[in-house]
């Protein structure tokens, strides 16, 4: 089988699902949505030979974020809960909002030819675990360090909330 | 194509005898978990199926079989029918990075005793854990039961609590091994470098977590009858209700193997060498895999020891052990490991580090905790 032919199965079904997110009229299913085009987009890392971005992309995003959102979804009374449905107003200029967006954001990618990385002198191993570590601590130091600061003061902050008050009631 | 056919044929044989070897295994592992408690509490267990209740498992899949298929009308069905198949198939997809042995050669055709090998085995062990939760989390609230929907909660929160700590546990072995291969890391510990001696305080957090992420006893809050009625499958019946119990004893099953994997030396056993001499290389690996299913059966045994021993956990005891008790300890061992490699001591190290650490909880213990008056 020629590799294209995944290729494009695999982007039909990520299209397919991501539009199924917001299609879904259930919550959870959308939820469920969401995890499945995160794998078919770990699918994508592995045709691009990047299988250490395809796991980290499962663990964090389909195994700890998609278990939160489903945890939290699920405890809300669904049948209470249902969002009335909009104004046939609000669905026209919804839809001209993003109509716009959707022409220029085309309108942009066609005037602009995106680079493109050469293919002769690409390395395909670029994406294996060791190129990538000597990668991020060697050339792009830096950012590293300053985005492990920002999960830090993320995690601060998510303690500090979720810390009980003096005086709160216990349950 | 030849080659093509010939890699095709001896990946798919590999891969069913693996899945054969695993589901046998998790049928038998239900008799005897039952003989093992009869035999903690003085009974006599299954006696009636069989000599000695052998066929006792058969028995119960029939049954299991022939009960009405049963889902509730308020019930989300398709989902209903989804949580048992996804429980299964998570349970059963770990074991493709486990590797049993090197490469053997049977009438011509290679076979790599190893599902795939691939260079970030130890994170797909870990990526198909943390989706192990989404079978039990979609049945929960699918049934419409609000013991249910409790049971999965309580299984979402503990095992995206007692993953970190796992997590970090596993950080300290690749840094004595410089690799994410699980190949690698068995390759490190041949010859009885088993990372169990430079690995003790990283091993008893890695149990924990797995007794954690298995929903296990004494951490089976899940299913807690006392609470919950039957927990997160308290609406399942027939088959369904099988595939859940079942995908337990597979996860049971499959930890074992990844716990003999990272700190057990995973297919190395004592005289390999003279072993290959007199036998040749096929049944030194073969009696290598035999090892390391025998080493996954030993820490089944462990799973029912424990939970025909221990008492269940409060809920509030579970979250404070796995996210004050665990992490720091993990974090602990992980600055232990580092000092080891840097000092090129790894085992002296690693044994001071828990001697420091037992010492510092002594000495915590006599100077701040207030004692009971007996």
């Amino acid at each position: 089988m020629e590799i294209s032919n995944i290729w494009y199965f695999l982007s039909g079904l990520t299209l397919l699902s991501a539009l199924m997110v917001v299609l879904a009229k259930n919550p959870i299913h959308s939820v469920l949505y969401l995890v499945f085009t995160f794998f078919c987009i770990s699918g994508h890392y592995v045709l691009l030979n990047a299988q250490f971005l395809m796991a980290v992309n499962i663990i964090v995003y389909a195994g700890a974020i998609m278990v939160l959102f489903l945890f939290v979804i699920m405890m809300f009374d669904l049948r209470k809960n249902q969002p009335e449905s909009k104004s046939n107003l609000t669905k026209l200029a919804g839809s001209v909002v993003a109509g716009s967006l959707l022409v220029v954001l085309i309108a942009l990618v066609r005037q602009n030819n995106f680079m493109s990385p050469k293919i002769e002198g690409f390395n395909s191993q670029t994406g294996m675990v060791e190129n990538l570590g000597k990668v991020l601590y060697s050339e792009y130091l830096l950012p590293f360090e300053l985005v492990s600061i920002l999960f830090f003061v993320a995690m601060v902050g998510a303690v500090l909330l979720g810390k009980r008050e003096a005086g709160e009631r216990n349950f | 194509m030849d080659l093509f056919d010939s890699i095709f044929f001896a990946k798919a044989s590999f891969i069913g005898i693996i899945f054969a070897i695993t589901l046998g295994i998790a049928a038998y592992s239900t008799y005897f978990e039952r003989k093992i408690a009869a035999f903690m509490q003085d009974r006599i267990g299954p006696d009636r199926a069989g000599p000695f209740g052998i066929l006792q498992p058969l028995a119960d899949a029939v049954k299991m079989f022939m009960k009405e298929d049963f889902i509730p009308a308020n019930s989300n069905k398709w989902l209903f029918i989804m949580g048992p198949c996804l429980s299964m198939l998570t349970a059963l997809m770990t074991s493709a990075v486990v590797p049993f042995g090197d490469t053997i050669t049977l009438g011509g055709v290679t076979f790599d005793l190893q599902g795939i090998d691939v260079n970030i085995g130890i994170l797909w062990v870990f990526g198909i854990v943390s989706l192990g939760v989404y079978g039990i989390l979609i049945g929960g609230w699918a049934s419409n039961n609000k013991y249910s929907l409790l049971g999965a909660i309580r299984a979402a929160s503990q095992n995206i609590s007692y993953e970190l700590a796992m997590g970090l546990s596993i950080i300290a072995i690749l840094m004595m091994t410089g690799s994410l291969s699980t190949k690698a890391i068995v390759e490190a510990q041949q010859n009885g470098h088993w990372n169990i001696l430079y690995q003790p305080m990283g091993f008893i957090i890695f149990l924990i977590c797995a007794f954690a992420e298995c929903n296990r006893t004494p951490f089976d809050l899940p299913e807690c009858e006392t609470e919950l009625i039957g927990g997160y499958h308290t609406e399942y019946s027939s088959m369904k209700l099988g595939f859940y119990l079942f995908a337990e004893y597979i996860n049971m099953f499959i930890s074992g193997a990844v716990m003999a994997t990272l700190y057990f030396g995973g297919y190395d056993y004592p005289g390999i060498d003279f072993v290959t001499a007199q036998l040749g290389a096929t049944a030194a690996t073969l009696i290598g895999a035999g090892a390391l299913i025998g080493k996954a059966l030993a820490f089944v045994f462990i799973f029912m020891w424990v939970r025909w021993t221990l008492p269940r956990f409060r809920y509030d005891q579970l979250m404070g052990l796995g996210w004050s008790g665990l992490i720091p300890l993990a974090m602990f061992n992980i600055v232990v490991t580092g000092l080891g490699v840097l000092l090129d001591q790894q085992i002296l190290i690693g044994i001071g580090g828990v001697v420091v650490f037992i010492a510092g909880i002594v000495v915590y213990d006599q100077l701040f905790v207030k004692k009971k008056i007996a």
